[in-house]
C-alpha cells in the first residue's frame, strides 16, 4: 500500500462506540479532529486519551478523524490501536489500556448453566455484560465478527478483558479456528489479557485442541502467567461428534464440551427444528464422551429469545440428557434456564441429609455413612454436593450452608 | 441582575422581566394564602349559538392582541396540529409579543423556533422539549421561560400567577354548546384534563373538534358551560401519533434489570401487604417493565392494589382486568387500549391535575400513591434530581407530573447509571427539577441508594440481597467507568426559571456558551 492509505475504524454511529478515519503523514505532527456526542463533559479527556495512545504507539504523525458517541477510555484506546496496526507495523503488545482487573486463577469446577455470547466487536454491550447473573460470559471473535473486523475486535476484546469488570462471572474467549488466518493470532493478543477460558470453534479432533493448547501454552508462558487457561472445545460437525470423547480427553485444561447446532446442521444437510430432532444423537454423543472424559457437557443456543416455552422445553430436554447448561444469545433467557436446572425442594433436603451423615460418618472415623441403613457411595455424595451448589448459587438453601470437604 | 440564594443555596434572580419572584423555601414549606383568580362573568343569553365557521372566525371573536398569553394542551403529543395552525394564523395577522402557555410541547411543534426568532412569540410559559428546549438554551426567547409541573401549571393558572386571555382547547369529541372529551373520534387521546384550568380561568375559551356531535357529549371532561366559541375543523391532528398502536415493554437488559430491581425492593420492604398500597408508574421503559414484574410478585402472592395511578397503557389495563388493580386513575393514555379503556371501563376513570397534583387545594391524591417509580437525566450525592437539562447543559425536557408525583409515600428513580459515558450520579446536579428532601430511592443497575432520610426504608430492608450500596459509592463507580466529567460553560443570562409545586423557584437555566 501507498503511503497515502487512508483507513476507518470502529462503528459509525453506534453508541459506546467510536468511528475513526486515519491516513499516514510522513510530518506536521498529529492533525486531530474530534465530535463527541459527551464534548461538553469529557472533550479534553478523549483528547488527551487519542493523543496518549498515538504516543504509546510510537506515532509522531498522522491525520485522524474522530466521531465518538461516548466511548469509555478503554474502548477509544481500542479503536486508535486496531487503526494504527492496519497502518503500521506495530511493536506488541501495543497500548494496554490501564489495568482494572487483577489476573486469578481460573476455577475449573464451577457452574456453568449460561453462557452469555457477546459479539466481540460491540463494546455497548460488554459494559454491563456480567451484571445479569450469567455464569459465564463469552467474547466472541468468530461468527458474530465480520472478517474486516477481525482484528479491531480483537483488541477490543484484549482490552475489555483488562478493563472491564464481569464479577465473578467466568470470561471465556471464543477465538476463530486455527485453519483461519485469525486463530493464532487472536490466541497471541487475548491470552495474556488473562481469560479464564478460551472456547475452541469447530473442533473436529484430538487434535486440533491440542494445536490450540500448545499456541496458548507458548502465548502464557511469553506473558508470564502462571496458571493454566482453560479449554472448553465446541464440536459443531459429524466428524467432531463421532471424536467426542477424544476430543475431551485431549487436554487436561479442558472443562467441558459444547454443541453448537447451527453449523452442525449445516455439515449434516439439514435444516435446524425447534425440536432438534436432527441433532438428537450427535448431542448423546457429545454428553458421553464428555462424561467419559470427566468433564461438563453443554448444550447449545436456543436462538428465538422471544419464545420463552420453546428455551423451557429446550432446557428440560438438554436438562434429561446429561448437559449441564446452555448457551445464552440474550440476557432475558437466563432467568428461564435457571428455573429449569433449579433443584427441587425435595432434593435439597435429600443432598442436605447425605451430606450431614457424610460428615458426621467421617467426623467418627468410619469410612461408611448411611442413610436409613442405606450406604451412601461416591456418586450418591458427588451428585448431592453438585445439587447444593446449585441451591447455593440460586439461593435456594436459605440458612442451611453447603459444608466444605 | 441582582441573584438571591434559595434554601437550597441555588442562585435565582430576584427579579426577572419586571416580576418579582419568590425563593423555594422547602417543598412544603408553603401553606397557602390569599384568593384564586377568576375568569370574567358573562350572561348565558349571549350564548345561544357558540358554532363558528373557522379558526378565522374564532380569532376575530377573540379579539387577540399583541402581549397576549394564549393556551394549549398537549393530549395530542406529537399528533398535533392545532398549535402550529392557531400559531401561523396569529402570525398572518402581524401580531406579535404573545406569550404561549402549552402545557407541553413536543417535536412536531419545531415551527415555533422560528415564531420565535421573528418576534411573534416572546416566551413560554410551561413546558418545551426538544428543539424548542434547544432554541431556549441559545438564548433565543426574549424573555425568561418558566417551566412548571402539571400541579404547578394547574396551581399557577388558579392563583393567578398565569393568566391566560385565549385557551384553544383541541377536543377529539365535543358538541356545539362546548361539552368535550378525548374519548372518541379520529383524534380520540384519552384524558383531556390538562386543559381543565384553561376552560375554567381564561378570558376566553374555544374548543376545536374534528368530530362534531349533537348535544350531549358526556362525559363532559370540559364543560360547555365555560365554553366561548365551538369551532370544527378538517383535522385536529395525526392519530397514529396522538396514540401509539402499542407500547412495547424495553428489550435493554440494562433496564429491565433495573425494573426487577425496583419490584424486588418494593416486595422486600414489605407494603404491598400493608392496606392501601398502590403505585404510578408512566410508559417509559422502565416503568413498563417494572409493572410486569411487580404483577408476578402480586399473583404468586395473592395480593391486589386498589387503585393504580396512569398514565395508562395495555399493560396497566390488563392488570386491571385480572383482577390485580381495583381502579386506574388517569391523566393521559398512552396507547389505544388505554384510550378503549378509559371510554368502558367505569374503574378506569380520568383525573385532573386539580385532583391529582395542585399543591394549592385542600387536598390532591399525590400523597396517597405508595411507589412513584420515575425517570431522570441527573441525580445528585444530595439526593437532589434533574429532568430538565442534561449534563451538557442543554434544556431539553418539561417537568411533566414529576416534581408533583415526588409527595408518593416513595419516591423511586430509575436511571442506567451510565448511559453511553454519562454519569447519572453527579456531585452537584445542573439543574435542581426536585429537591432531595423528596426523593427516596435511586435504582441502577449496578446498585440501589436509599436516601439516609428513609431510615424507615433502610430498616425495612435488612436481610434484602438487593445490591443497596450509599449514593457515594454509586457515584464512584460510574465515575471508575467513565472518568470524571467538566461541566458546560453557561452565560449569566438566565433563559428559563424552574418553578416548584408552590409557585417559588428552585433553580434557573443559563444560556449556554457555544
Amino acid at each position: 500500500m501507498s503511503e497515502t492509505k487512508e483507513i476507518f475504524v470502529g462503528r459509525s454511529e453506534q453508541k459506546s462506540d467510536l468511528y475513526i478515519r486515519m491516513k499516514k503523514k510522513t510530518s506536521g505532527g498529529i492533525a486531530l479532529e474530534m465530535k463527541s456526542s459527551v464534548g461538553a463533559m469529557f472533550g479534553s479527556s478523549i483528547r488527551r486519551t487519542l493523543e496518549e495512545t498515538l504516543k504509546a504507539l510510537g506515532i509522531s504523525d498522522i491525520e485522524i478523524d474522530v466521531d465518538d458517541r461516548g466511548a469509555l477510555e478503554y474502548v477509544i484506546q481500542a479503536r486508535v490501536e486496531a487503526g494504527i496496526r492496519r497502518l503500521y507495523d506495530v511493536k506488541e503488545p501495543g497500548c494496554l489500556p490501564e489495568r482494572k482487573v487483577g489476573v486469578t486463577e481460573p476455577v475449573r469446577d464451577r457452574l456453568r448453566r449460561t453462557r452469555l455470547y457477546l459479539p466481540g466487536n460491540n463494546p455497548d454491550l460488554m459494559m454491563n455484560a456480567g451484571l445479569f447473573g450469567a455464569d459465564c460470559v463469552i467474547l466472541d471473535l468468530e461468527d458474530s465478527v465480520a472478517p474486516a473486523e477481525k482484528d479491531a475486535a480483537r483488541v477490543l476484546v484484549r482490552n475489555s478483558l483488562l478493563s472491564v469488570g464481569f464479577g465473578t462471572t467466568e470470561r471465556i474467549v471464543r477465538i476463530n479456528p486455527l485453519s483461519t488466518e485469525y486463530g493464532a493470532a487472536d490466541i497471541e493478543m487475548v491470552v495474556p489479557a488473562g481469560p479464564d477460558t478460551i472456547l475452541i470453534p469447530k473442533c473436529d479432533t484430538a487434535d486440533d485442541v491440542k494445536a490450540v493448547e500448545k499456541l496458548i501454552a507458548e502465548a502464557e508462558k511469553k506473558a508470564g502467567i502462571k496458571h493454566k487457561t482453560l479449554l472448553m472445545p465446541l464440536i459443531e460437525t459429524a466428524k467432531g461428534s463421532l471424536h467426542a470423547y477424544e476430543i475431551g480427553a485431549a487436554s487436561d485444561r479442558i472443562v467441558a464440551l459444547c454443541f453448537g447446532a447451527e453449523d452442525f446442521t449445516a455439515d449434516i444437510g439439514v435444516e435446524r427444528t425447534r425440536e432438534g430432532t436432527e441433532s438428537f444423537v450427535a448431542r448423546s454423543l457429545i454428553v458421553l464422551g464428555a462424561k467419559a472424559a470427566g468433564v461438563q457437557a453443554i448444550d447449545t443456543v436456543f436462538s428465538d429469545v422471544s419464545d420463552e416455552e420453546g428455551l423451557i422445553a429446550s432446557t428440560r430436554e438438554a436438562m434429561a440428557m446429561g448437559f449441564e447448561g446452555k448457551g445464552v444469545i440474550h440476557p432475558r433467557q437466563i432467568g428461564p434456564i435457571y428455573k429449569v436446572f433449579a433443584p427441587t425442594p425435595e432434593r435439597i433436603e435429600y443432598a442436605l441429609k447425605v451430606v450431614d451423615a457424610i460428615e458426621e460418618a467421617r467426623s467418627k472415623g468410619s469410612g461408611v455413612a448411611t442413610i436409613r441403613s442405606k450406604m451412601i457411595d461416591a456418586p450418591i455424595e458427588k451428585r448431592a454436593r453438585k445439587i447444593l451448589r446449585l441451591a447455593e448459587a440460586l439461593g435456594l438453601l436459605g440458612g442451611k450452608k453447603e459444608k466444605k470437604e | 441582575m441582582k441573584m438571591i440564594p434559595n434554601s437550597l443555596g441555588r442562585l435565582i434572580p430576584d427579579e426577572i422581566d419586571g416580576k418579582k419572584l419568590k425563593p423555594f423555601q422547602g417543598a412544603h414549606a408553603g401553606h397557602g394564602g390569599g384568593r384564586k383568580a377568576g375568569s370574567p362573568i358573562r350572561a348565558s343569553v349571549d350564548y345561544r349559538d357558540k358554532l363558528r365557521a373557522s379558526l378565522d372566525e374564532v380569532i376575530d371573536a377573540c379579539e387577540i392582541k399583541d402581549g397576549m398569553t394564549i393556551s394549549f394542551h398537549h393530549h395530542l403529543r406529537n399528533g398535533d396540529y392545532l398549535i402550529n395552525m392557531v400559531v401561523d394564523k396569529l402570525a398572518e395577522r402581524g401580531l406579535k409579543d404573545l406569550v404561549l402557555a402549552p402545557s407541553a410541547l413536543f417535536p412536531v411543534h419545531e415551527p415555533i423556533v422560528n415564531h420565535i426568532k421573528n418576534g411573534l412569540i416572546t416566551h413560554i410559559e410551561g413546558s418545551m422539549n426538544g428543539p424548542i428546549g434547544r432554541a431556549c438554551s441559545l438564548g433565543k426567547m426574549r424573555k425568561a421561560c418558566t417551566l412548571r409541573s402539571h400541579g404547578g401549571r394547574y396551581r399557577a393558572i388558579q392563583d393567578g400567577d398565569l393568566h391566560i386571555d385565549v385557551a384553544f382547547i383541541a377536543a377529539p369529541n365535543a358538541d356545539s354548546f362546548g361539552n368535550a372529551n378525548g374519548l372518541d373520534g379520529p383524534g380520540a387521546c384519552g384524558p383531556i384534563s390538562f386543559a381543565l384550568a384553561d376552560s375554567l380561568y381564561a378570558d376566553r375559551v374555544v374548543v376545536v373538534t374534528d368530530n362534531l356531535q349533537p348535544f350531549p357529549v358526556h362525559p363532559w371532561v370540559i364543560r360547555g358551560g365555560n365554553v366561548d366559541h365551538v369551532v370544527e375543523i378538517d383535522k385536529l391532528g395525526d392519530p397514529e401519533k396522538i396514540v401509539s398502536g402499542t407500547t412495547r415493554i424495553t428489550k435493554s437488559p440494562t433496564r429491565l434489570l433495573i425494573a426487577e430491581y425496583v419490584a424486588r425492593f418494593i416486595d422486600d420492604i414489605g407494603i404491598m401487604e400493608e392496606p392501601g398500597f398502590s403505585f404510578q408508574a408512566g410508559a417509559g421503559g422502565i416503568s413498563l417493565a417494572f409493572i410486569q414484574f411487580l404483577a408476578e410478585i402480586m399473583r404468586e402472592k395473592g395480593l391486589k392494589a386498589p387503585f393504580a395511578r396512569g398514565g395508562s397503557t395495555k399493560y396497566l389495563v390488563d392488570l386491571m382486568n385480572e383482577g390485580l388493580i381495583g381502579y386506574i386513575l388517569d391523566g393521559q393514555a398512552f396507547d389505544q387500549v388505554g384510550v378503549a379503556s378509559l371510554r368502558d371501563n367505569p374503574r378506569h376513570i380520568e383525573t385532573d391535575p386539580f385532583t391529582s397534583y395542585n399543591y394549592h387545594t385542600k387536598g390532591n391524591f399525590a400523597p396517597l400513591v405508595k411507589a412513584a417509580v420515575l425517570g431522570a437525566t441527573e441525580v445528585d450525592l444530595e439526593f437532589n434530581v434533574n429532568v430538565n437539562t442534561h449534563s451538557d447543559g442543554w434544556l431539553l425536557h418539561g417537568i411533566g407530573g414529576f416534581t408533583d408525583a415526588t409527595d408518593a409515600h416513595i419516591t423511586m428513580i430509575t436511571a442506567p447509571l451510565v448511559r453511553s459515558r454519562l454519569p447519572i450520579i453527579v456531585d452537584s446536579v445542573t439543574t435542581v427539577t426536585t429537591p432531595g428532601e423528596t426523593v427516596d430511592v435511586i435504582f441502577t443497575e449496578r446498585g440501589i441508594a436509599v436516601n439516609p432520610r428513609r431510615a424507615d426504608l433502610l430498616d425495612r430492608l435488612k436481610g434484602s440481597s438487593l445490591p443497596i450500596m450509599s449514593i457515594e459509592e454509586l457515584r464512584k463507580i460510574a465515575i471508575g467507568m467513565t472518568g470524571e466529567p467538566e461541566k458546560p460553560e453557561f452565560e449569566d443570562r438566565v433563559v428559563a426559571l424552574i418553578e416548584w409545586r408552590d409557585g417559588t423557584i428552585i433553580d434557573c437555566v443559563r444560556q449556554l456558551k457555544v
